[in-house]
């Protein structure tokens, strides 16, 4: 008789992926509509996960239902692979799914993410898994969910203009950093995750499928490739990226999202990149 | 007695293999895509087919038949190995299987609701060839500019029904077109011209 749960270098006393067949399944239904609706929330029942809410127990149900032995698995937090949250849960996974872990770019065939988007532009084929905290972008507007159900439904995105407008009266400008709502294939508004909004740009037309896994809230919802995703401005006000005056203090990098360090009790700051990959990339190919 | 035959040999990594074509196949659509785990043929059902219904099928989903694909051994293969409950009624389905004989072909599954698009039926067509039918372009979500799809055995009907359902979007259905072991995706976001 064949051994039909080959389990010969993971973890054996959990199914492959931790989750049970049957969740996946039902996870892997969610993601197919989320894929044929782009932008629009998919509730799924989503399961207790071996991590309090807010560590990536969304994220990591959306990977476990798509990850294979084939699979090269990066993740990162903020930007960085060697962060708690991303060692944690890469760790979790060569553990319960037996496959190989990377911090290269490049290499991976599935990157988890909580709260950046990689500098190193995505390939076809690769699968950008993010955390959600708050999936609704109509949350802070509206707090009742048969509301915003609604509102999504007649494409009512007005008071998000509005709320945006208050900010420009207020402050003169769009004051909003993070989490900076977007108009996916022109229909449905979407949350991108607390991604800094100097990421937006790079989900627009993206080759990479974006998937975005929401734990505490049940939502799955995704961006198909080479779709069209538009931060949300006016024609006075154009949505505009963060920049820098310093560049990077260890790859000199122009481009990059850069972190503001404090590095001693003088307050001396630094700027570095975010994307500790990406940094890492440039430092080595600049040595002869 | 019916015969039943053997689903796949690896449940649950012949399962993610699939998944992923079809995840590709719905992030790519048009593209054709080899399913890579093959299951035992069942009935009139198609090697792609009956991959799809062992991945994604199971005791939530009720499936819709076809009379031309229904028989005692469908029945029991999908009974045994999915556990779904096999519907009469198209509208409580949340998968289907058809061949392009039903006429209309979309008529009748469940197109979701405004609030809950997703609350709506994926439709598996198989067809006699993906390649090699009259030629139509698709854009859309997934498709960089645009594809063309050749699918075989398509009566002209089914363009004008899809026309009406890529309308109700973001409510409608997805469809699956399987010929052999490969398929390809239709989502409701499709729009396709001739």
């Amino acid at each position: 008789m064949p051994d039909t749960h080959d389990t010969s270098s993971s973890d054996s006393a959990y199914n492959y992926a931790y989750l049970d067949e049957q969740t996946k399944r039902m996870i892997r239904r969610a993601i197919l509509k989320a894929v044929a609706v782009p932008g629009y929330q998919v509730p799924f029942g989503g399961r207790e996960m071996p991590l309090p809410y807010g560590w990536g127990t969304g994220g990591i149900q959306v990977t476990a239902a798509i990850i294979g032995r084939d699979d090269t698995l990066k993740v990162i937090d903020q930007g960085a692979d060697d962060t708690t949250n991303a060692v944690s849960i890469r760790r979790f996974f060569a553990k319960v799914a037996d496959v190989a872990t990377t911090t290269r770019t490049e290499e991976a065939t599935v990157i988890q993410t909580r709260h950046r988007v990689p500098e190193t532009p995505l390939k076809e084929g690769q699968i950008l898994v993010f955390q959600v905290p708050i999936p609704e972008p109509l949350r802070m507007l509206e707090p009742r969910e048969t509301e915003t159900r609604t509102l999504h439904a007649l494409t009512e995105y007005g008071g998000m203009q509005v709320s945006l407008y208050e900010s420009i009266a207020r402050h003169g400008r769009i004051s909003k950093a993070y989490n900076y709502p977007v108009l996916v294939n022109g229909r449905y508004m979407m949350s991108p995750s607390p991604i800094p909004k100097f990421d937006n740009p790079k989900l627009d037309n993206n080759a990479a499928l974006q998937l975005y896994g929401a734990g505490r809230e049940k939502r799955i919802y995704a961006v198909p490739p080479y779709t069209p995703v538009k931060s949300l401005d006016f024609d006075d006000h154009p949505f505009e990226i963060e920049t820098w005056s310093e560049c990077c203090a260890l790859c000199g990098s122009k481009e990059s999202f850069l972190d503001e360090m404090i590095v001693d009790d003088d307050g001396k700051r630094l700027f570095v990149c975010s994307d500790t990959d990406y940094c890492q990339e440039r430092q080595q190919a600049d040595k002869p | 007695m019916t015969t039943l035959a053997a689903g796949f040999a690896d449940p649950s990594h012949d399962a993610q293999r699939v998944f992923r074509s079809v995840l590709e196949a719905f992030s790519h659509p048009g593209r054709i895509v080899t399913v890579p785990a093959e299951a035992e043929m069942t009935g009139s059902l198609s090697a792609a087919a009956t991959a799809f219904v062992l991945t994604v099928v199971d005791r939530e989903t009720p499936l819709w038949l076809a009379s031309d694909l229904d028989s005692e051994e469908v029945r029991t293969f999908v009974r045994f190995h999915t556990g779904a409950p096999i519907v009469a009624d198209t509208g409580a389905a949340t998968f289907a299987l058809l061949t392009p004989s039903r006429q209309p072909m979309l008529d009748g599954f469940a197109i979701g609701t405004d609030p809950y698009p997703d609350r709506s039926a994926t439709v598996v067509i198989q067809v006699p060839a993906l390649r090699g039918g009259p030629s139509r372009t698709l854009r859309g979500p997934g498709i960089n500019g645009s594809t063309t799809v050749t699918i075989a055995g398509l009566p002209d009907s089914f363009w004008s029904e899809w026309a009406a359902n890529r309308a109700l979007f973001p409510c409608g259905v997805d469809v699956v077109f399987a010929a052999g072991s490969e398929l390809l995706a239709l989502p409701r976001s499709i729009a396709v011209e001739s």
